[in-house]
């Protein structure tokens, strides 16, 4: 005891530094400060846009173009954050926030559910069945992923012109499910390769269906994939700007990325609710996120090794 | 209840014909199994039978009717596989009632059948767990379990003890021999482990190549191997071969493998009368070659002198590894042999176990 308790830094700085090291899987001290101060830089990078624009947001109008670097300002308000959830009456302007939330809620939400239903179903064709066309179809799928958004951008208006949606919510929302759909079947062919099929087989002993095979054993064993590929969809269509500046043309049908642009005018920009507005519509997708943390995570790893 | 035949069967994978013109028949009730090294097609063989594999020509009938164009759900047979291929998501008690809510069984009978084959495998008190919570070895009974409660008329075991380890499989080996016998079912195993065919068979099907090669009683496969494979295959360590050649002199038939002589006896030497200078490949068991100081009596022994290269002592008897010329054999000898390492001895070859192959067509010759 007497020599344990001798060899134990006493004072609260050598034992951070005892603490820090001994974390560092052995690496020298040299190592572990230059890794340790590279992260903070990239987190500092990462956080600090984010940073200004909550600051930005508690700012008052009158002190928007300040270059102090606080981040809570001297005389920080709500009153941006009031003005994008409830309008101003003094300004005789009211608010569409909320509309341009459910909006964008519902679209992405239905494009999710839709294209995870249908990238679930063709990802198993994919994994499971041999049948001509399908190596072609898979590299088909993922040169789609590789044509950049802009140069969909006329193709698509001129299609869902012609289908007359244009201002419709099922515009977008094909728009959006057409260019998730691909990805969301890589992904979900991925993990449906590393399920066994013996369990399949099994199954189809058991008494079992192909049908039922895959609602019975496939679909619960991928649960953690079809929720990061709802993820993926959801998040990808969420902040979605350029597509739905071509398809939606009215404010009533806006999404929120269109809905904050009105707060850009022709020779003014209201920064402050911009800002107050971002921020806000960072707080669902952000829950989401957290939410299904574990499973994203888990998502991820799994699939990549066969366990 | 049912017998299984293979009519004729072929199996391709694009042009490879891993299974070729497959005849057999697995009597009612019987426990069969199907041996071979990895590759030979006995997977394949099951697997048509279980309605897995497509079959590309021949017919396979369960009972009195063709299977081919049957659903597996329909062909009223039970799998256990060599990954057990558990439901992860369900627990045991779900594992093993799958089969019969997709078949819509009432739940008391669910509850009854599942409580039965738990009780039979002693896995009760396992019901609610799911398999990552189980051991390898209760895993292996969940999955004969699943098998038990559709009461099918064919099992078929695909290697299922191969993830097991060996104390595990000796016993799950003498479980399903147990189940066996309590079910009366027919079973069909393919295993690699000639052991395990050796131990648990009524009788065995050895497949090399997709072709079957000899199906008899184990003991049968044993004593009178039909080819050198088969003789190779079977029994552990396998049989000793020689290149021989054949040589007949006043009635006496020799074996002659260039470094020594053994005499045929005479009550044995009658279908190698006719073949004076035939090469043949000469065949003995290790435990049909004694150390002169343990011979029994009364065999028809033959001296062979030997070197011994390596001794294994395995407690109830030893192998001496023994080079004589180029050739290199083993003998299974009684645990009391004093042979050493580099000593010069000789050994005693029981001319009454001996085994002659064609060298072309590698058939017996007896």
């Amino acid at each position: 005891m007497t020599t344990l308790s001798t060899q134990k830094p006493s004072n609260p700085i050598s034992r951070f530094f005892r603490w820090f090291f001994y974390r560092s899987r052995g690496d020298s001290p040299f190592k572990t400060i230059l890794i340790h101060a590279a992260l903070i830089i990239a987190c500092v990078i990462a956080v600090y846009p984010v940073l200004r624009v909550v600051t930005i947001s508690l700012r008052p109008n009158d002190t928007l173009l300040t270059t102090d670097l606080r981040i809570i300002p001297e005389n920080a308000t709500l009153d941006n954050y009031k003005e994008v959830l409830f309008g101003s009456p003094e300004k005789n302007r009211k608010s569409d926030f909320f509309l341009w939330i459910w909006n964008s809620i519902s679209i992405v939400a239905v494009t999710s559910v839709i294209s995870v239903i249908l990238a679930s179903i063709s990802a198993y064709a994919f994994s499971r069945f041999k049948f001509p066309g399908r190596s072609a179809g898979l590299v088909f799928l993922l040169t789609t992923q590789m044509i950049p958004a802009g140069m969909l951008l006329l193709p698509l208006f001129i299609m869902i012109a012609k289908l007359k949606m244009i201002n419709t919510p099922l515009g977008l929302l094909i728009a959006y499910a057409v260019t998730a759909v691909p990805l969301t079947i890589w992904t979900l062919k991925g993990y449906y390769d590393t399920i066994p099929v013996d369990l399949e087989e099994a199954a189809l002993i058991d008494g079992a269906n192909r049908f039922t095979v895959f609602t019975n054993i496939i679909l619960p064993l991928s649960t953690p994939a079809l929720a990061i590929a709802f993820l993926f969809s959801f998040m990808g269509g969420w902040s979605e700007y350029l597509v739905a500046r071509v398809v939606l043309q009215k404010n009533e049908s806006f999404t929120w990325p269109l809905g904050i642009f009105t707060y850009a005018q022709q020779f003014t920009v209201s920064w402050g609710q911009f800002a107050a507005a971002s921020v806000l519509i960072a707080i669902p997708v952000m829950a989401l996120f957290l939410y299904s943390s574990k499973w994203l995570i888990s998502g991820l790893t799994l699939g990549s090794v066969k366990g | 209840m049912a017998s299984v035949i293979y009519n004729n069967v072929i199996k391709n994978f694009g042009n490879v014909e891993v299974i070729k013109n497959l005849n057999f028949e697995v009597k009612d009730k019987e426990f069969l199994v199907l041996v071979g090294p990895s590759g030979c097609g006995k997977t394949t063989a099951l697997r048509m039978l279980a309605g897995l594999e497509e079959i590309t020509a021949g017919e396979i009938s369960i009972g009195d009717r063709v299977v081919n164009d049957v659903a597996p759900k329909d062909r009223d047979i039970a799998m256990v596989f060599q990954s057990y291929a558990l439901y992860p998501h369900m627990s045991v008690f779900d594992n093993m009632a799958f089969g019969l809510k997709l078949r819509k069984t009432s739940k008391d009978e669910i509850k009854r059948r599942v409580n039965e084959a738990a009780e039979i495998l002693d896995i009760t008190h396992l019901l609610d767990r799911k398999p990552r919570q189980l051991s390898g070895g209760q895993r292996q009974r969940v999955a004969v379990g699943r098998a038990i409660v559709r009461e099918p008329k064919v099992f078929l075991f695909d290697e299922p003890l191969s993830n097991l380890d060996a104390k595990l499989r000796v016993q799950m080996r003498a479980e399903i021999s147990k189940l066996h016998q309590r079910l009366q079912t027919t079973f069909i195993y393919v295993t690699h482990d000639q052991t395990e065919a050796m131990t648990m068979a009524s009788r065995i099907a050895v497949i090399n190549k997709g072709i079957l090669q000899q199906l008899d009683t184990p003991q049968m496969l044993y004593d009178h191997p039909n080819n050198l494979f088969v003789a190779g295959f079977i029994g552990s360590p396998s049989m000793n071969f020689f290149p021989a050649k054949l040589s007949v002199s006043g009635g006496k038939v020799m074996v002659d493998v260039d470094t020594f002589q053994v005499q045929v006896p005479d009550a044995l030497a009658g279908p190698y009368k006719n073949m004076d200078g035939k090469k043949v490949v000469f065949g003995i068991r290790p435990e049909n070659i004694h150390d002169p100081e343990f011979a029994p009596p009364n065999i028809h022994g033959e001296k062979v002198s030997a070197k011994v290269d390596v001794t294994e002592l395995m407690g109830n008897e030893t192998f001496l590894y023994l080079v004589n010329g180029k050739n290199i054999f083993i003998a299974r000898v009684d645990p009391r042999s004093q042979k050493r390492v580099g000593d010069e001895v000789q050994v005693i070859f029981d001319m009454d176990k001996f085994h002659v192959f064609d060298v072309e067509t590698e058939e017996a010759i007896r």
